[in-house]
């Protein structure tokens, strides 16, 4: 039980401006293992920015992040993924020219053995490396969809859109990471293709001890059915946080969404 | 007859096809005679292509990389050995070696990791320069070799923190300065020669005299550049597995992946400079081996040999053959290094035409002649 209560990541007054713009005004919040939270707001509320601003890609301006106990404000990106975080990106960004093994593998970084002497010469255990690390692959694709992981050696920008995107959640769920950050991950998609990519999503978290997810959503009964809690941004600041029920009918949330000021 | 037999006896008459294309074309001299079997060759591989055959024999080949390897090879030396006492023939020959083991150097930096650099003659230069200092000093030429190497890559460093900084257009301008300055410094510097240059010392290994003729028998006497062109082929091939086996490992992915998406792959941990430190020094690595040996078989070297348009055509090379393409460098290697030779017209208008041909490729076939496979980390290996 107490397992259950331990914090995984914590903002403390996280800040980030782009100019005259605040695209992140003294965010606070929360987040315990094995939640789901889903991040909501009108386009341009500081969503993606929190999403950069934790990984690393934009430096925070002001406020603090803490990673299971640690500080990793202004830790790389690359230290960020090693601690335990992957992601997706609004738009996908997967490498088109590369094969989807290539491209789940490349999610695999940190645990891949790098060194030039055995990736040149040690060819019979590298190899044997690439084989057990295409068994696992293969295994978190069939989940998501078992014609694609067929097709390993394919280049993945001969796929449809959809596919790319299970392949760039598997490309972040092969890490075993502590904590997902999904956003927008259906973007594009039909009602039926949401709800199975989502409950693909579930059962790989099953697989994998206290892993948290930070989804970013617009199709609401989505985010009603597999979140824990909400929090609600607007113009970067947080406007309401709680179950998807009291935050949908709180006033704030639906004026912020009408568009009104 | 089984599809793999089929498949062997198509790469083994490629093979003899390819020495007896290059056997004749290298030794007529009649200009006619040369553009009716370059006429010939296009003809027969656009029909070829036409009638979706380059497509069946591309697949014969990536089934069987192994005997497409050695059969090139024993086509190499076919053709090596078929002009065993002419000069001028085998000194081209090794050029286009060493054009390929340097232009792999800038193939890894660019073709795989997107680093672009446009003083793979300098670098290229630094090779020669080294063989130059040390060939008098009694250094072994094997170790001069590997040193001009080594050079190359110490010279780099100066190049890694402005490389790392900028991107795109921006570096491409840094390496464009650093080539210049590069030739100004050779040329006011009297200790390396100045502008006049400095002689070069020519390979001797293990007491063999790399620039005297080899008799055989009475009759058969190998010309000296024999030596070189059988040391550029090793080269060749020990770049070519050097290549293989990096884009064939983590390496390899980590490189495309540095190239194609810095900031996704930052996020998932793979460490942009290293990589852009490694690929860079590598293939610096390779331009100044090849300047080393280069300058050896030529005997004098001088500034005027790394010009700004000599990088030009290093990266040409790539281009046209295709980004990260090993076999792409090899055959524009070919290309680039013997048209020219072989055809006056080109010589007079060759870098126009360059020009055009490179503005062609990139509007028409971006990906170049022999565009790089998917990887493929185990050949036969598909899960
Ligand atoms: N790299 C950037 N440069 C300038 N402004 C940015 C940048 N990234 C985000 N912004 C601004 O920050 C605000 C929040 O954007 P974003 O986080 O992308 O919103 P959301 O993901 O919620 O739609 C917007 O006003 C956007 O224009
Ligand atoms: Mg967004």
């Amino acid at each position: 039980m107490e397992q259950q209560q331990e914090t995984v990541l914590a903002f403390k007054g996280l800040t980030r401006r782009f100019g005259g713009v605040v695209a992140l005004n003294e965010f606070d919040m929360e987040l315990t293992n094995g939640q789901i939270v889903g991040l909501i707001g009108p386009n341009g509320s500081g969503k993606t920015t929190s999403f950069n601003v934790l990984t690393g890609i934009y430096e925070a301006n002001g406020g603090s992040i803490e990673f299971l106990g640690q500080d990793i404000t202004s830790w790389p990106a690359q230290k960020v993924y090693e601690a335990g975080v992957a992601r997706t990106f609004q738009r996908s960004r997967l490498c088109l020219e590369l094969s989807i093994f290539d491209n789940i593998m490349i999610g695999a970084h940190k645990r891949l053995n790098h060194g030039f002497m055995f990736n040149v010469f040690k060819r019979k255990a590298l190899q044997q490396q690439i084989k057990e690390n295409y068994d696992e692959a293969r295994k978190l694709l069939t989940i998501f969809d078992p014609e694609l992981a067929d097709k390993m050696f394919e280049p993945v920008g001969s796929l449809r859109m959809i596919d790319r995107r299970r392949i760039e959640i598997c490309r972040a769920l092969i890490s075993h990471p502590r904590l997902l950050l999904l956003d927008e991950p259906s973007a594009g998609m039909t009602h039926e293709e949401t709800r199975e990519l989502m409950d693909d999503i579930l059962e790989v978290r099953e697989m994998i001890d206290g892993l948290s997810i930070i989804l970013v959503e617009h199709e609401m009964g989505m985010i009603e059915r597999v979140t824990d809690k909400c929090i609600v941004l607007n113009f970067g600041q947080k406007i309401c946080e709680g179950a998807y029920r009291e935050v949908a009918s709180n006033k704030l949330v639906q004026e912020a969404y009408l568009g009104g000021e | 007859m089984t599809q793999s037999l089929k498949d062997k006896l198509i790469i083994l008459l490629l093979a003899a096809l390819g020495a007896a294309f290059l056997v004749t074309f290298i030794a007529i001299e009649e200009q006619a005679e040369i553009f009716a079997l370059l006429v010939f060759a296009g003809v027969l591989i656009i029909a070829s292509a036409k009638l979706g055959l380059t497509d069946k024999i591309s697949q014969s080949l990536s089934r069987n990389e192994r005997l497409l390897n050695l059969s090139s090879i024993a086509a190499m030396l076919v053709v090596i050995f078929w002009f065993h006492e002419d000069h001028f023939p085998l000194l081209m020959i090794a050029t286009v070696l060493l054009y390929v083991v340097a232009c792999c150097g800038l193939n890894m930096q660019f073709g795989y990791t997107g680093v672009v650099n446009f003083a793979g003659a300098a670098f290229f230069g630094v090779g020669c320069y080294t063989a130059a200092v040390l060939g008098g000093t009694g250094t072994p030429l094997l170790l001069v070799i590997a040193l001009g190497g080594v050079m190359a890559a110490i010279v780099g460093s100066i190049l890694i923190i402005p490389v790392l900084r900028t991107r795109g257009h921006y570096a491409a301008v840094v390496t464009i300065a650093f080539g210049l300055l590069f030739r100004t410094f050779l040329e006011v510097n009297d200790t390396l020669g100045g502008p006049q240059g400095l002689p070069v010392s020519g390979m001797n290994l293990f007491g063999w005299d790399f620039n005297s003729n080899i008799q055989i028998t009475e009759n058969i006497e190998f010309s000296f550049y024999m030596n070189y062109v059988i040391l550029a082929l090793i080269m060749v091939i020990l770049t070519f597995i050097l290549m293989r086996r990096i884009e064939r490992s983590w390496i390899g992915l980590n490189f495309d992946a540095v190239r194609l998406d810095e900031t996704a792959a930052a996020c998932y941990g793979i460490n942009i400079k290293r990589w852009k430190i490694l690929s860079f020094t590598l293939g610096n690595f390779l331009a100044g081996i090849a300047g080393a040996l280069f300058a050896m078989m030529l005997g004098f070297i001088a500034p005027s040999n790394f010009a700004f348009s000599d990088s030009l055509i290093l990266v040409s090379i790539v281009l046209l053959g295709g980004m990260g393409s090993i076999w792409g460098t090899i055959l524009a290697a070919g290309l680039v290094v013997l048209l020219p030779e072989k055809l006056q017209v080109i010589q007079e208008y060759r870098f126009l035409l360059y020009a055009v041909v490179m503005i062609l490729i990139l509007l028409f076939r971006p990906q170049g002649v022999l565009p790089r496979n998917l990887r493929s980390y185990i050949p036969g290996w598909r899960g």
